[in-house]
């Protein structure tokens, strides 16, 4: 990208935000016409002195001792084309090509209008043709001239002329062989002139008519155009002074929709600007105080909606980064500072101009979208972050929220990844509690939070998430485990879960231990064989205790809670450790008599687990490390205790199993005494 | 309205006979249905499914096969040998012709209906000439030993495939001559080789045949080459019938099992031209043998040995998709066959060869709604009347005083004397019954018991007076002013003994003497006088439409009839599938009239507002738990009850007391021969 100065060119790459290159010409010469880049060749050429041509490549330091060729005429602008030869225009209205020129430096260029001055130029490739336009004014008269170099043909037109107002500024594009000139009027109007390429009839200097294109009024205030460009066939771009009544003219960037005559976005650039404005793929340039600013823009299809602002997601315009001059050396600085149009902030330090820059952030509250915050989030401090995300809760929903906060996590996640500070692990709870949130949309959360170890978060993931990969319940089952009880009794955990049959109260849990201590005695265990259910039931005191913490208990319930798929989950459930394999069957063990003993088998409180799921588990745990449990030493007894358990159940459901076939067999007699041969009834129809 | 004492029977021990053979006639939308009893059915699809026409049985007359011929002339083949003309207007056999190749177990008519091949015990296969008023032998193709099981016509008709037992035959119509024999179990092992029983048989116009037989396969041959084309095992009992489509894309089979099945001939690819015969759906809607398959262009037809018949709507050719779709499934004969004796609550039940008289049972005791009430007294079975001969009931009747009983076969007339001395019963048969023109189609008795009313052929109603203590006279036919040769099957005579109102089978209803009430395009399903106003209460079979109550003094609707046209009747009633069989009034109350169909029992009351659409029609156990005033809102005329299913007869004893005849499905099932034997898991 490239940007020039009177004599000062510089030249760097927007997404670095750093400066290339720079190049300066000597003291007392001035550069006359833009330099513009040869992208044949990757060559600079500027002109100083009216005159004097340079051509240099990046490689090159010094301006002075680069190519240099003197001109017999004055060049009133250079032109680059892609894929063509730089075309000069000289002040007098010649044109020729770069590669003509250097030939001859000194050649003799025709002078092709008398005494008119040019105002704009432009240069066009017309399939593979070289067009050139430009305007020059004469005694408030203003002509237009288009010349095509290859066919060496030379067109002067006469723009039609408007009472009280004159062009201020010019802007052209060529489509299918007509050229398309819009004119800035000091009447604060855009008007369209339209002109045929192909002109064969060597006529005399005809007019050109113009059209209205767009009036720059927003409801009472008039926009003072300084310059402007166009985006597409629907949209302009419009630099200027928004002159209301009674305040004082405040400078704005503006984009029009001129099929549907609104200001489609605005930006008000408080530290006033050069009154230029480029544009080049869907970026805006231009100098925003002493700061050259990038806007990108995106001109959607136009549509009614979008212009009345009904339309989702329409465009925006956000400020995407700075050039920051002040990376410059002051020297410089100060050098391009006195060189600069708005020679108000001159003698202001830089220090001055970096609390200008913070305060036009701040000025802007409004446009701190959340792709903003997108990118405040990649660097800036966690305090700060927090700070900003707190208001990101606090403002209103937006239809489009859910996706937005699906990018802030991952941002955050990140983030995260990367500076391992960096953990707003309570915005995160927030969101995840108070959003609908998936897997899906932030992947690496629960990653991340595995990394961390922060239980509490997995708890409530494993709670919310519909869609948790097997992988991650895994991961997450295996973290539970393996965490002390000491460590998880000063973490905070949610035990809605097992508040309703766990006893928290630790002195409690003291007088139970006592109890399971005594109901280990072996001879319980060895003559439970072949007694009755009820009696087996009883022995069932050994699991009365809990095996487990209740944070840990509450933590395995979100695993119990989850959704998965046995085909999944198997694989990894092999190789969780054999002692937290039998701790976890232990635990479940005691879940599951903890359902047994109430008469619809369902744990009391809110999302306690449910017999099915605890029975599920049971069994894929047993399938996963069946031959492990039965080696160790330590599950011998479990699964014993646990055998004589289930065989107690199984033969107490069968009982029921025997109940429930004699009552159906009452039914069915109840049935056939219903349809005898014969009956007398009442039927009462109403 | 008031509560009701239901007398609720289920003794009629009636077994319908199952389906054994079914022929369609497409351009009038009929089918034509033979049971294993050798009663043949035709059943008007356009007028919403009634059974138009029945002909009873006979005992040495099965049919085999049955088949459309010239027009609307229906054909029947059994084993008697014969081929019989059924005449559709007086309602029995034209005449029989001997085929003189022993039984005759198939037959099928050619695409133009101009000639009949039968198939017989012999092995030969015979063409007749359907010929004005007749059949002509035209000549003996080519005999094979193997009795031919199935016939199926080339669409050219130059053409005849004939299944036989382990083979197919294909003769060549003009000489005579077998062009193919195809082995149908050439390739099983001959140490397995049992054998194998061809069904059914389709001739494609493309060549292939397809058969299907007692290995339960579904087969496609090339006829021209013998070679087998496809194979399709469906069932591990026999495949027993068949039916292709118009356009030759789809075919039903029936199986053994109760199960029938849809091959659709499809591409292979979306779009290719290659095309396979794929089974797609099955349907289990039959528990016994389905003898019987009939594919329409919208629907799959199937008749099975339980006596049921199924139209399935092919749910991609029905352009309506709510009412049209339904499945229907029809056991019971839309024929009154139950007639109640209302003064000596007597009940009589027709049976195919004998009547049973019942008397119903009576308590002394009154409850609520629902209440089973204990019987002071059984009902009591006074007698059984067995029909002489091999001729099949066509209709009878018990006087409302319970002391005539009069019924007739095809070719007799009997009228009965019971004596009721106290428990005792006596019966005498009445001497001298005039020789009339038989068959009878419908009897009445008028409700004085003095004269008893006979339906016969041509539209004439025969009177006859009713003599104590025993003899009757024959005084006088009423015939039709205008003249009809269909016979009448429903009638109805007012309770002053004036008027009398008969139907025939172009759907005419008459007044006798008096006028004609306007035709309408639909069959007659009842038909009753109303006893204080004389009104004519007439009810279609044709949904759509439904009821008419016409003044017999004024010859012309009622206002109310005309209201309920006008203002068109609640649609869930429009969508009821089986017929209104029988018409009763509350003797007391001029306005309730009590109408009943298979499914429902529906008390109309004409004083109140006839229900609109958006009412809820079946509202009874709503109003039952609103308050009184809220019930007064919202009652409508259509008071239905649809406790009492499948409902074979109604009626009003008196005005608080009705008596109902079910035939549970369970219950005909439990007297059926058990299906083949299926082995079922944990049995």
């Amino acid at each position: 990208m490239e940007t020039s100065g009177y004599n000062l060119t510089l030249n760097g790459l927007v997404s670095d935000q750093k400066p290339l290159g720079c190049w300066s010409v000597k003291h007392g010469q001035i550069i006359t016409c833009p330099v513009v880049c040869n992208f044949e060749t990757h060559e600079y050429i500027a002109v100083h002195d009216n005159k004097v041509l340079r051509i240099w490549k990046d490689k090159d330091v010094n301006l002075d001792k680069v190519f240099k060729a003197t001109l017999s005429a004055e060049v009133y602008r250079v032109h680059s084309l892609p894929h063509a030869e730089p075309l000069v225009l000289f002040r007098g209205g010649g044109v020729r090509t770069l590669d003509v020129l250097l030939e001859a430096p000194q050649q003799e260029i025709e002078d092709v209008i008398s005494d008119e001055v040019i105002k704009w130029s432009e240069a066009f490739l017309e399939g593979q043709q070289p067009v050139l336009i430009f305007v020059t004014e004469k005694d408030g008269d203003f002509f237009v001239y288009v010349q095509k170099l290859k066919m060496r043909s030379l067109h002067k037109y006469k723009l039609e002329q408007q009472e009280l107002s004159n062009p201020l500024c010019f802007t052209a594009y060529i489509k299918k062989q007509i050229i398309t000139l819009l004119c800035l009027y000091s009447s604060d109007s855009i008007y369209k002139v339209l002109i045929p390429l192909q002109q064969n009839s060597e006529e005399e200097e005809q007019t050109l008519s113009k059209s209205l294109l767009l009036n720059l009024s927003i409801s009472g205030s008039v926009l003072k155009g300084t310059s402007f460009v166009v985006l597409d066939k629907d949209h302009v771009a419009v630099l200027g002074s928004l002159a209301a009544s009674d305040e004082e003219s405040k400078e704005c960037l503006t984009i029009w929709n001129t099929k549907f005559q609104t200001l489609q976005a605005s930006k008000e650039l408080p530290l006033g600007t050069s009154g230029q404005l480029w544009c080049y793929g869907e970026k805006f340039f231009f100098t925003h105080g002493k700061v050259l600013t990038v806007v990108i823009y995106k001109c959607e299809t136009s549509s009614l909606a979008a212009a009345v602002g009904k339309l989702k997601d329409s465009q925006t315009s956000d400020l995407c980064s700075f050039l920051n001059w002040n990376t410059l050396q002051d020297e410089e600085l100060l050098v391009s500072c006195q060189s600069q149009q708005s020679a108000a902030l001159k003698s202001e330090s830089t220090m001055t101009l970096r609390s200008k820059k913070s305060t036009v952030e701040n000025i802007q509250p409004g446009a701190s979208t959340i792709g903003q915050l997108l990118l405040s989030i990649k660097d800036a401090s966690t305090a700060a972050v927090e700070d900003e995300l707190r208001q990101l809760l606090s403002k209103v929903q937006r239809p489009d929220f859910q996706a937005a906060i699906g990018s802030v996590i991952s941002a955050l996640i990140n983030r995260c990844k990367t500076d391992p500070a960096f953990y707003p692990r309570n915005f995160l709870i927030q969101m995840i509690q108070k959003r609908e949130l998936s897997y899906s949309l932030c992947p690496d959360l629960m990653a991340v939070a595995l990394e961390k170890k922060d239980v509490h978060l997995l708890q409530i993931c494993l709670q919310r998430f519909p869609d948790i990969p097997e992988e991650i319940t895994y991961a997450c089952l295996k973290v539970f485990l393996s965490i002390s009880d000491e460590y998880l009794e000063r973490t905070d955990v949610d035990l809605e879960s097992v508040i309703s049959y766990i006893d928290i109260e630790p002195n409690n849990k003291e007088v139970k231990t006592e109890v399971v201590e005594n109901g280990f005695s072996t001879e319980l265990e060895e003559d439970g064989c072949d007694v009755t259910g009820m009696k087996e039931i009883h022995m069932m005191d050994s699991v009365e205790f809990c095996p487990v913490g209740p944070q840990k208990a509450a933590l395995l319930n979100a695993v119990l809670h989850s959704a998965y798929s046995e085909t999944f989950l198997l694989p990894h459930l092999k190789g969780l450790p054999a002692q937290q394999a039998v701790l976890f069957l232990r635990y479940l063990h005691y879940l599951y008599v903890k359902c047994s003993e109430r008469i619809n088998t369902t744990l009391p409180g809110v999302l306690s687990p449910t017999v099915s799921q605890i029975m599920d588990w049971m069994c894929l745990l047993l399938d996963a490390h069946f031959t492990v449990m039965v080696m160790l030493p330590e599950a011998k007894r479990l699964l014993s205790s646990m055998h004589k358990f289930v065989r107690a159940q199984v033969r107490f459901y069968s009982e029921l199993n025997k109940i429930e076939g004699s009552l159906q067999e009452l039914q069915r007699i109840k049935c056939q005494t219903d349809t005898q041969a014969y009956s007398i009834e009442v039927l009462e129809l109403i | 309205m008031g509560e009701f004492e239901v007398h609720r029977v289920r003794f009629f021990g009636l077994v319908p006979a199952g389906v054994r053979c079914m022929a369609y006639q497409h351009r009038g939308c009929r089918l034509a249905l033979a049971r294993t009893d050798g009663a043949v059915e035709v059943y008007n699809f356009a007028a919403n499914y009634f059974m138009e026409k029945a002909i009873p049985g006979h005992q040495t007359r099965s049919v085999e096969a049955l088949c459309w011929a010239a027009g609307e002339r229906l054909f029947g083949a059994g084993l008697c040998g014969d081929i019989t003309e059924y005449d559709l207007e007086r309602l029995h056999p034209a005449y029989a012709v001997d085929g003189f190749g022993g039984p005759i177990w198939s037959m099928a008519a050619n695409n133009d209906g101009t000639q009949l091949a039968i198939g017989c015990e012999d092995g030969s296969v015979k063409l007749f000439q359907v010929v004005p008023g007749g059949v002509q032998f035209e000549k003996n193709l080519d005999r094979q030993k193997g009795r031919v099981l199935c016939l199926s016509w080339h669409p050219s008709g130059t053409h005849l495939a004939a299944g036989s037992i382990n083979f197919i035959r294909v003769l060549d119509v003009r000489s005579g001559r077998t062009a193919q024999r195809i082995m149908v179990n050439y390739h099983v092992p001959k140490s397995k080789k049992r054998e194998c029983v061809v069904w059914s048989i389709a001739f494609l116009s493309s060549g292939t045949i397809i058969s299907s037989d007692s290995f339960g396969r579904v087969q496609f041959w090339d006829w021209e080459r013998g070679t087998l084309q496809d194979s399709h095992t469906v069932s591990t009992s026999a495949a027993l019938s068949l039916a292709v489509s118009e356009e030759e894309d789809s075919i039903v089979v029936g199986t053994s099992a109760g199960a029938t099945y849809q091959f659709q001939l499809l591409p292979v690819k979306t779009g290719g031209q290659e095309k396979r015969w794929v089974k797609t759906k099955p349907f289990q809607h039959h528990t016994h043998d389905v003898r019987a398959v009939v594919h329409t262009p919208t629907a799959l037809i199937s008749g099975g040995l339980d006596a049921q018949l199924v139209i399935r709507p092919l749910m991609e050719k029905v352009q309506k998709k709510s009412y049209d779709a339904v499945l229907r499934k029809f056991t019971l004969p839309h024929r009154r066959l139950v007639s109640c004796a209302r003064k000596a609550r007597l009940l009589l039940f027709q049976f195919s060869q004998h009547l049973e008289l019942w008397r119903l049972g009576s308590t002394n005791k009154t409850g609520k709604d629902g209440e089973v009430l204990p019987l002071s007294r059984m009902p009591e079975h006074l007698l059984q009347l067995k029909s002489k001969g091999p001729e099949h009931i066509y209709c009878s009747c018990v006087s409302p005083c319970g002391s005539w009983i009069a019924y007739s076969t095809a070719s007799r007339f009997h009228l009965y004397r019971v004596q009721h001395e106290g428990d005792n019963i006596s019966i005498k048969k009445v001497p001298g019954v005039p020789k009339l023109l038989l068959p009878a189609y419908q009897l009445q008795c008028a409700s004085d018991s003095g004269r008893l009313f006979i339906a016969s052929d041509r539209g004439s109603v025969h009177v006859v007076q009713l003599l104590e203590p025993g003899g009757c006279k024959h005084l006088h036919t009423l015939r039709p002013p205008a003249g009809t040769r269909e016979a009448v099957y429903l009638l109805a005579s007012s309770a002053d003994g004036n008027w009398l109102a008969a139907v025939s089978g172009d759907w005419e209803a008459g007044l006798c003497h008096h006028c004609t009430v306007p035709t309408y395009s639909c069959a007659v399903t009842a038909l009753a006088i109303h006893p204080a106003t004389n009104n004519l209460f007439i009810s279609y079979s044709d949904q759509q439409v439904g009821l008419f109550e016409f003044s017999i003094p004024e010859k012309q609707y009622t206002a109310w009839s005309r209201s309920v046209q006008n203002s068109g009747l609640h649609r869930l009633w429009l969508e009821r599938d089986s017929p209104i069989t029988h018409i009763a009034f509350n003797p007391k109350n001029t306005s309730q009239i009590l109408l009943h169909d298979v499914y429902m029992l529906c008390v109309l009351d004409k004083s109140l507002p006839l229900p609109d659409n958006n009412a809820l029609l079946v509202n009874q156990s709503t109003l039952k738990q609103l308050s009184e005033p809220a019930r007064h809102r919202q009652l409508h005329a259509f008071k239905i009850c649809k406790k009492f299913q499948p409902l074979l007869f109604a009626d009003l004893l008196d005005e608080r007391c009705l008596v109902t005849v079910e035939r549970p499905a369970a219950d005909i099932n439990a007297e059926l021969p058990p299906p083949v034997q299926q082995k079922k898991f944990g049995t």
